[in-house]
């Protein structure tokens, strides 16, 4: 049967959040879903708060609206926990995905009373150690696969290395990273 | 067999004309639109187009662009949004009046002002009466859809109007979802060869496109354009059937969910059916019997068919995404009003609800709030207010 899985992405203009969404519209699509992946503009600056959706399901998706009751939430900077209602919505029964180097421990206090499941990841430093470079992206999605259940990670791992190779066919030193990152952000997510 | 896609409603739309590759694209970049003339620009860039790509200064050079490649013979296409589609405007009614078949991409967008990105339908409801035939999409597939069936509609021998392919700007214009495209060979030889009887070129065959026309033809002319309006519904239903033959989707002039047996229906336009289809079955769930029409063809408007159809219901609202500010109710409430009357009928109750202007985002419970005003009035037959805000805060 067709559950729908919500999921709604916070994160700072330029950081890549609505690309990380339409990432895991993509990797979901390879398996063979229904999906919905899309930002919600406004006047975009690099640094301002944005928020990106996706809808992920076995049935053919209708509904045209943002999400206010999302499965999982995913905050791609830790510093908007202050300053955005990232739990506003989300459903106890799912799980707050957190890039982090703090313990989801140390993040509980500052989600306003949410009792679901809060999960860490250390996307920085996988991003720095297998890429050389700050880009949150790849391992986030690792983690939001790990953290959902949302698709066989197996699966996804196999359309990534695939999908990787093309995107990067020109730049192939970066294929062997982001597999890296991957792999490291399906096993190094804090709070399962 | 078709190939399974996700794509944007932008990228779905310059796919169609990546397929359609016409002789000349003239546009203008304006968000949300952008991306249709970035794709194609980048088809044409890479040669998998033969288009003449014209990047002109404003949309009013755009349209102009199109009416002369069009008048020349070609096929014109373009993309536009809001007031880029206002820049047109005069050049809206020269291309309809001189009878060119130009297929534009219109991505619904806010009207300034105030000035706003986001979407409504105030932009193309504008132009309801510049003499172009509307189609609207609820999803990128729809979208993809007419663009693929517009050439065939508009340059019909008994039709020759300029179309537009409208759809709502970020809901689905950039919203990455699933849909199924044609191959290029069959999008080649359904859409086909464009041969106009007449055109500018034709040196063995001149004539005049654009002349003054005073009190002798003028009247006669425009007779000759509102028939060509009235042509376009039958075209549009065969070149639908020919296109439901090809792919197994269904089109028509609206598109009917859930009414069979219902009592309140909701009435609207593009990706907003598609919420109140989900509204609409979880209100099934409960054995509350309401349904939606969709209008996809709003011009020309299907006035005997949408008066036939509506008949049967206890209680209807229309759903308006933009005002006519006439301070009664939106354009498309006032065209089913009046479909209504002019069939004689008055059985059911007609509402009105402006929504959404702006992209304020139309949620659920904004259409339940719909459902159970109607099944109130369904219940009870009685009408407190018909032209209303849905949502707004006051």
């Amino acid at each position: 049967m067709g559950k729908v899985v919500e999921i709604r992405w916070h994160g700072r203009g330029g950081q890549g959040a609505k690309t990380a969404s339409l990432l895991l519209a993509d990797a979901a699509f390879n398996t063979g879903k229904y999906i919905q992946g899309f930002p919600e503009y406004g006047p975009e600056r690099m640094g301002a708060p944005i928020t990106a959706y996706n809808r992920i399901s076995d049935e053919r998706l209708t509904i045209h609206s943002n999400i206010y009751e999302p499965d999982y939430v995913v905050v791609v900077d830790d510093t908007l926990l202050t300053s955005v209602d990232v739990t506003a919505g989300l459903k106890e029964s799912g799980a707050i995905i957190v890039n982090t180097s703090k313990s989801p421990e140390e993040i509980r206090p500052l989600l306003k009373g949410y009792k679901g499941k809060v999960c860490t990841i250390d996307a920085k430093t996988i991003s720095i150690e297998t890429l050389g470079k700050y880009f949150p992206n790849t391992p986030m999605l690792g983690a939001v696969v790990k953290v959902s259940g949302v698709m066989d990670e197996k699966k996804f791992l196999e359309d990534m290395v695939g999908s990787f190779k093309h995107k990067f066919a020109s730049k192939p030193e970066v294929i062997e990273g982001n597999i890296k990152a991957l792999e490291r952000s399906l096993q190094e997510v804090k709070g399962l | 067999m078709a190939i399974r896609e996700r794509l944007s409603g932008n990228e779905a739309t310059a796919i169609a004309m990546k397929q359609i590759n016409p002789d000349v694209v003239a546009a203008f970049p304006i968000t949300p639109s952008t991306e249709v003339p970035q794709y194609f620009a980048s088809f044409v860039a890479d040669g998998s187009v033969d288009t003449e790509f014209v990047a002109v200064e404003s949309e009013h050079s755009a349209m102009s662009a199109c009416i002369g490649a069009q008048a020349a013979g070609g096929r014109a296409m373009t993309a536009t949004s809001a007031n880029g589609l206002a820049l047109m405007w005069e050049l809206l009614y020269i291309a309809a009046s001189s009878r060119l078949p130009i297929v534009m991409a219109t991505i619904n967008r806010a009207l300034s002002g105030p000035i706003n990105i986001h979407n409504d339908h105030s932009d193309a409801m504008g132009a309801r009466d510049s003499g172009w035939i509307q189609l609207y999409s609820e999803t990128n597939q729809e979208a993809y859809d007419n663009m693929l069936m517009a050439h065939r509609i508009a340059e019909h021998p008994d039709v020759m109007l300029p179309l537009m392919v409208c759809q709502d700007g970020f809901i689905t214009s950039h919203a990455i979802e699933n849909i199924d495209l044609l191959e290029d060979d069959k999008v080649k030889a359904f859409v086909g060869e464009y041969n106009p009887e007449h055109y500018l070129l034709n040196k063995e065959n001149p004539i005049a496109v654009g002349p003054l026309d005073l009190q002798p033809y003028y009247f006669e002319h425009k007779k000759q354009q509102a028939e060509a309006m009235k042509n376009a519904k039958k075209v549009i239903l065969d070149v639908s059937e020919e296109f439901y033959k090809l792919t197994g989707r269904k089109y028509g002039l609206f598109e009917e969910y859930k009414t069979d047996d219902a009592d309140a229906v909701i009435v609207l336009i593009n990706s907003t059916a598609g919420t109140a289809k989900y509204v609409a079955d979880q209100y099934r769930a409960q054995g509350k019997k309401v349904g939606v029409i969709k209008i996809r063809v709003y011009r020309p408007f299907p006035v005997d068919e949408i008066a036939q159809a509506l008949s049967k219901f206890k209680a209807v609202a229309v759903l308006d995404k933009a005002d006519s500010f006439n301070a009664a109710g939106g354009p498309l409430f006032t065209d089913i009003t009046s479909a209504l009357y002019a069939k004689g009928i008055f059985g059911p109750k007609v509402i009105n609800y402006i929504y959404g202007l702006g992209g304020r985002d139309v949620r659920t419970n904004d259409i339940e709030v719909v459902y159970n005003k109607l099944l109130e009035i369904a219940e009870t037959g009685k009408l407190d207010s018909v032209y209303n805000y849905l949502g707004v805060r006051e």
